[in-house]
């Protein structure tokens, strides 16, 4: 594992990579424009590791995520790139041969797990169906695994609360069941698409505890989406930075809590909520906002929000800059030398976080 | 789930109570603030010939002097429990429910009624069942296939559907099929369910099919821009990334979801359906129970009208309660309390 890497910045092959993304790209034509979701996403996820993907609203998290389930299947977006799960290629794959990996190989938690369930079948009813399309097994086998995975993810009562409906659940439950739902036929890789965001913060960690228990039991690989650095901090192994649908950070977390690389990430650090601060300290958010992902900015995307751009002259309004690395599996895309980064580090951010 | 059902079968029989009120005011009440005397409408339950004297005894034994309490007493009485008629020599029982004698013919107008019903009620099944069929099946279709030929041709014919008249389109329909082509049923046949069911769908399959053209129409739309919507939702989204083929996906998922307020309007229309499909019925000279109300409004046969406009309610006031439960049962967060 050393320095320099090929033009997307990761994954050349390695066999021990469970899931493999390289270039990935996801368009939506609309009326307006073509919207560039996701425009070059590259990473890689072993069993038993998880990959925090972290970003503001509309960097094209769950879009990412949505194509690696191929969910987009069927709808406008074009995509391209290449998706590697376990050795199969999936963005070629036929639509069919993904929808049975889905669920199976690869599963996902979403949100809202209230709207994310069928109000009008019961939680096991959902879970079982889960099962069952992947497992041929009898609907009473199903229902008894059904209840042993509530039971799992610490629902009192399985046993009756199988047949409850979705509204009959408390927020927390509902995500626990959802996890249930994902967990139903152990799969070996789980993306959690903003798990927490809708429930309050005792039940977050609970959710998040779970999520991580359970990741260490079935030894899969876990992306977690999120726009919550604190989350990332706890969970992830590796993180991925988006932004505007462009990797602009990727390392692992270590040692982009310990040493990041990147002025978009400096500025989400320092938007961070932290306890141990005064409140007036604790939130610096970055100034402006996320860019319309039709009319990108040209040269470097984050460039008009940018407080380092004096320091690199006009390459930040006319190139993109690249994702390349800049210390052992640590990458970022900025026109900043390292020099400088190392310098505005150490004496304007570092000191405020 | 019983407490729930009882107490809306007591609040429907109730709401039966008031539309009686309502329709007996409108026979009796209305006309005497409008200025008629007891004599006045007394003297409808007389011959022409009848002399002053005549009409004020029947005024007196029909007992349009009495209080209108009185009155309603008895005309809500005749339909619960039947009533007894005095005509002087002769007296009569009309058992229950009475809605009392056709002025023209002197019959009971209920066992008229129950004759008419089982056309009325083919009529509606049939129809019902062809356009809740045609409309929801269209109607996903479309919506999978937004912007397609299919999409935009069967809106077209659904517009169509919607602003055609019956009597357009039904005697179109007989015109056609009936008397050019000869491949259905001629107006005015009915047979009996009972006695030869093949027979009884020829006979009605073109006024059903005219009746559902115009229904189809509309549910094809509702269908349309409900699964529009449902298939955008979170939980569709969940049911894919489970897995399920698409087929389920839409059809167990989205179209249970679209279908839940399809219920309740369903339940509407054949509920307004089952008292008198007026249009159809005349169009293809059918006797049902729309064709008597229109015959007996011409004919100023008040018990008949009275009668009909009864069982229409009675009807309507049947399906509320039976969408209600139905929706209960639908929809499991409707708390059925
Ligand atoms: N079907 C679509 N057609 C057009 N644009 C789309 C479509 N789906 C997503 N987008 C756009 O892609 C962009 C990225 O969306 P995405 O949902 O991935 O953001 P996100 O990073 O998950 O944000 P959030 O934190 O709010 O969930 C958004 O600007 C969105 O408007
Ligand atoms: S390239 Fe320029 S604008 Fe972009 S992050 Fe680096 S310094 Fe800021
Ligand atoms: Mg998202």
């Amino acid at each position: 594992m050393t320095g320099t890497e090929d033009m997307a910045g990761t994954a050349r092959d390695r066999p021990e990579d469970f899931l493999t993304v390289r270039d990935l790209r996801v368009h939506f034509p609309t009326d307006d424009g073509l919207v560039r979701a996701v425009d070059g996403v590259s990473f890689r996820l072993q069993r038993g590791r998880t990959l925090g993907i972290v970003g503001e609203s509309g960097s094209g998290k769950s879009v990412a995520s949505l194509a690696v389930m191929g969910l987009h299947s069927g709808g406008p977006a074009r995509i391209s790139g290449e998706i590697w799960l376990d050795g199969e290629e999936l963005v070629g794959a036929s639509a069919e041969r993904v929808r049975r990996l889905r669920g199976a190989k690869m599963a996902m938690i979403f949100q809202d797990p209230l709207s994310a369930m069928h109000p009008f079948y019961t939680v096991g009813a959902q879970i079982i169906e889960a099962y069952r399309i992947h497992n041929d097994v009898r609907r009473s086998v199903a229902r008894a695994h059904a209840i042993d995975l509530l039971a799992r993810v610490g629902i009192p009562e399985p046993a009756s609360r199988v047949d409850d409906y979705p509204h009959q659940f408390s927020g927390g439950m509902r995500q626990r069941a959802m996890i249930a739902m994902a967990l139903s036929c152990d799969p070996e890789l789980l993306i959690a698409d903003e798990p927490t965001t809708a429930l309050d913060v005792t039940v977050q960690a609970q959710i998040l505890d779970l999520i991580r228990e359970l990741q260490a039991e079935f030894h899969s690989a876990v992306i977690i989406i999120t726009h919550d650095l604190g989350v990332v901090a706890e969970l992830a192994d590796d993180v991925l930075v988006m932004y505007a649908g462009k990797p602009v950070e990727y390392g692992s977390a270590t040692d982009l809590f310990d040493l990041p690389q990147h002025p978009y990430t400096w500025g989400l650090l320092g938007s961070m909520p932290r306890l141990d601060r005064d409140r007036s300290e604790r939130l610096l958010p970055i100034p402006g906002t996320p860019p319309s992902l039709i009319t990108v900015p040209p040269g470097c995307a984050f460039h008009p929000r940018c407080g380092h751009t004096d320091a690199v002259g006009t390459a930040c309004r006319e190139k993109v800059p690249e994702l390349t690395e800049v210390a052992p599996e640590h990458r970022i895309a900025c026109h900043l030398g390292a020099a400088q980064r190392e310098r505005i580090w150490r004496t304007e951010i570092a000191p405020k976080l | 789930m019983i407490v729930f059902i009882i107490r809306r079968l007591v609040g429907a029989v109730l709401l039966l109570f008031v539309v009686s009120a309502v329709t007996f005011s409108i026979f009796f009440v209305v006309p005497r603030l409008a200025g008629a005397t007891a004599e006045d409408l007394a003297s409808r339950y007389v011959g022409k010939t009848a002399d002053e004297q005549q009409v004020r005894q029947m005024a007196d034994k029909l007992g349009f002097h009495d209080p209108l309490v009185v009155q309603y007493g008895r005309f809500a009485k005749g339909i619960v429990a039947g009533a007894d008629y005095d005509y002087g020599p002769a007296a009569e029982h009309c058992p229950a429910p009475c809605f009392g004698y056709s002025f023209l013919t002197q019959a009971p107008v209920w066992p008229d009624l129950l004759d008419r019903l089982p056309v009325t009620a083919s009529l509606a099944a049939g129809a019902s069942a062809i356009w809740l069929l045609a409309g929801v099946a269209t109607g996903v279709i479309s919506a999978l296939r937004r912007g397609s030929i299919f999409d935009r041709a069967a809106m077209g014919v659904a517009l169509a559907g919607v602003s055609l008249p019956i009597f357009f389109t039904g005697l179109l329909a007989l015109g056609i099929f009936s008397y050019t082509l000869g491949v259905t049923a001629p107006g005015s046949s009915y047979t009996a369910l009972a006695e030869d069911p093949a027979q009884w769908a020829y006979d009605l399959i073109l006024p059903w099919i005219t009746i559902a053209f115009l229904y189809a129409a509309g549910y094809a739309r509702l269908t349309s821009s409900g699964m529009l919507e449902t298939m955008s939702e979170d939980f569709i989204r969940t049911a894919r990334a489970k897995g399920l083929p698409e087929r389920t996906v839409v059809l167990k998922h989205g179209l249970r979801a679209t279908l839940t307020p399809i219920v309740t309007i369903f339940g509407l229309d054949v509920g307004l359906l089952l008292g008198g499909a007026i249009l159809t019925e005349s169009t293809f000279s059918l006797n049902g129970i729309g064709r008597y109300a229109i015959l007996a409004i011409g004919a100023n046969d008040l018990p008949k009208v009275m009668g009909v406009t009864m069982v229409a309610a009675f009807f309507i006031v049947l399906a509320n309660l039976v969408v209600d439960i139905l929706y209960a049962v639908v929809d499991p967060r409707v708390r059925l309390t």
